[in-house]
């Protein structure tokens, strides 16, 4: 019964996703467009970071870094001529991946509070590398020359496509997702979190199998990036800024941690309470703020544990 | 090298030292005897210039802002302990990031809904505005000097503290075991509430002494507290010596860094490559420091507990 339930509401949340397009043009409304296309895109980055926080159980308080990389690629592969997208992101999607390797591979050696404050510190440090590059606009950023190009294939400048195309690679990175914590890999990242010291006397090597699980979740953070700067158009350190990683942070936590689609529902909540209040307040961080401390004082489980009940998966 | 501009730069440093390990020595011992991750303390800082600045304004005194706005930076710490962090500590770390990156956005709105969303500025009193001469030509902002001495009168202050006193005792006990003084009929919450409040106090007195020399505005602690956390994750976390020694280093490396990098690679790479890669890589030289120090010593250089 739960499980249908369950189902049928997701269902019905993809349902209504893929008629915003329609219903933003009869009632001539193109901000929702806007509104529910951006939601999106962070939603992305917050299933990406839930790969490695939920199922891994590695705290990265850095995962902003990732989307900054996304943006910066393309936002410089543009600068220079480079407009194709089937170059720009190809190259955004790798570098992301690099430079969550190099990270990972220093900052897994450490665990718990060390893990939290060091993957803060390099998301810092690239967010300063940002901010010094002067060529790219430094701290101001810069207006992204043009769109990602693919040669007719794809039009990002409408809207209605570049929305969908969004829908779309939220939707099925979610299946990658889903396919991937339920493989032996996940099961492996997952006993890893349980009892580390278990999985290693099994014989797994836990740490390589934590390191491509921050690639992975890097390499699909910077695609977030890619989409973002493609959306927004402008280029700027503001991305990487630590409280962008601390709000990747709440999206996952408020959707709850460990369910798939979590993260999105978070995405969503958090985004959405965000622009209800800041309609009625600009002091709306005063709001919210003290939202995010109930919520995780009394608030354990999550939007998804309202869904069905967590069995870790 | 010029040696002068060594001499100013290396102050600057040390001062920038200072200024971390008044942070650091707080958030270290927070998280060593509660074993809790304090995202807030930053905003910490933030109000203790804040709140001298207003003081500074009703008293028209310097001195005296600074005596009353490290007891009232105490207070709010006092109070931040007692209405949420006090419930974190048997909480994992993941929750107390949380709850404590909630209050730094509730703090960093409350100082723009109180003070406004304009930067504001502290002046100096005029004994302590001009400046020193260190050598023929030298010459050092006074006030520089003092954050200098005051921080390593603080530092001793809080070495017979905690090394010579019977609450430092307490501390250091409860560091290593807090299940057995609390067995022991001491009564950890109230030693847990005073030690958050010497905390804030510390954060506080960084951000007064801040106050004079960077604008006070929201947001203006968390640049502080990243620097913080690479200072307590280089000297390792819980201690207060290795806070000391990470907050030289980091202070020192910053500063000499952005002084001498750029010129440096100016005399390796064409001057249009240097200009743009200069500032980049000095702004990056404390993070990769901290990544070689890890390579080698993962728990920090004083792993304070096994």
């Amino acid at each position: 019964m739960e499980a249908r339930f369950r189902a049928l509401a997701l269902l019905g949340a993809v349902a209504f996703l893929a008629a915003v397009p329609l219903g933003a043009r009869l009632l001539d409304t193109p901000f929702y467009l806007t509104l529910f296309g951006r939601i999106m895109i962070w939603a992305l980055a917050a299933l990406s970071l839930n790969l490695i926080l939920g199922f891994g159980g590695m705290v990265s308080f850095g995962h902003a870094a990732y989307l900054g990389v996304g943006v910066y690629t393309v936002g410089i592969l543009s600068y220079h001529g480079v407009h194709s997208g089937f170059v720009q992101w190809p190259a955004a999607i790798l570098t992301s991946a690099l430079v969550a390797l190099v990270i990972g591979a220093i900052s897994l050696r450490t665990s718990g509070v060390y893990f939290i404050m060091i993957t803060l510190a390099f998301a810092q440090m690239l967010y300063f590398l940002g901010v010094s590059l002067k060529t790219y606009g430094g701290d101001d950023g810069m207006t992204l020359p043009v769109q990602s190009q693919f040669g007719g294939l794809l039009d990002l400048g409408d809207a209605t496509t570049f929305y969908y195309l969004v829908l779309g690679l939220l939707l099925a990175l979610h299946y990658v997702i889903h396919r991937l914590v339920h493989s032996r890999f996940g099961l492996v990242i997952r006993g890893a979190r349980s009892n580390e010291r278990r999985m290693r006397a099994v014989g797994f090597p836990t740490f390589r199998y934590r390191l491509v699980a921050f690639v992975v979740a890097g390499s699909i953070c910077g695609l977030a990036g890619v989409l973002l700067v493609n959306f927004v158009k402008y280029v700027s350190p503001a991305f990487m800024h630590w409280t962008r990683s601390g709000e990747i942070l709440v999206m996952v936590i408020l959707g709850g941690m460990g369910s798939v689609v979590g993260p999105a529902l978070g995405a969503f909540a958090f985004l959405l309470l965000e622009e209800v209040l800041s309609s009625y307040t600009e002091h709306w961080a005063l709001i919210l703020g003290p939202v995010i401390v109930l919520l995780v004082l009394w608030g354990k489980r999550g939007l998804a544990g309202l869904l069905a009940p967590r069995d870790g998966t | 090298m010029d040696p002068t501009l060594l001499l100013v730069q290396g102050l600057n440093g040390l001062q920038l030292g200072i200024m971390l390990f008044l942070m650091a020595a707080g958030l270290t011992l927070i998280f060593g005897i509660m074993n809790v991750v304090n995202l807030a303390h930053g905003s910490l800082y933030m109000i203790g210039a804040y709140l001298a600045s207003s003081f500074q304004e009703w008293t028209g005194s310097f001195l005296l802002a600074v005596l009353l706005a490290l007891p009232a930076t105490a207070l709010v710490g006092v109070v931040v302990e007692l209405v949420t962090i006090r419930r974190l500590y048997a909480r994992d770390h993941l929750d107390q990031v949380l709850a404590t990156f909630g209050l730094i956005l509730f703090f960093n709105e409350l100082v723009r809904v109180v003070w406004g969303k304009a930067a504001r500025y502290m002046a100096l009193p005029a004994a302590l505005a001009g400046h020193v001469e260190l050598a023929p030509g030298v010459r050092y902002p006074l006030f520089r000097l003092t954050i200098v001495s005051v921080g390593i009168l603080v530092a001793v202050a809080l070495y017979v503290l905690i090394t010579r006193t019977r609450a430092g005792m307490l501390i250091r006990a409860g560091a290593s075991n807090r299940t057995m003084v609390g067995a022991l009929g001491i009564d950890i919450a109230r030693l847990f509430t005073l030690l958050f409040g010497l905390g804030a106090a510390m954060a506080g007195l960084a951000g007064v002494m801040a106050g004079p020399i960077l604008s006070i505005e929201s947001g203006m602690g968390e640049p502080i507290l990243i620097l913080t956390f690479v200072v307590i994750v280089i000297g390792g976390i819980g201690s207060i010596r290795g806070a000391l020694v990470a907050a030289l280093l980091v202070g020192l490396v910053d500063t000499i860094g952005r002084a001498f990098l750029p010129p440096l690679l100016g005399t390796m790479l064409p001057p249009q490559a240097a200009s743009q890669a200069g500032p980049a890589l000095a702004s990056m030289l404390i993070y990769i420091f901290m990544a070689g120090v890890l390579a080698f010593r993962p728990e920090g250089l004083f792993p304070a507990r096994g």
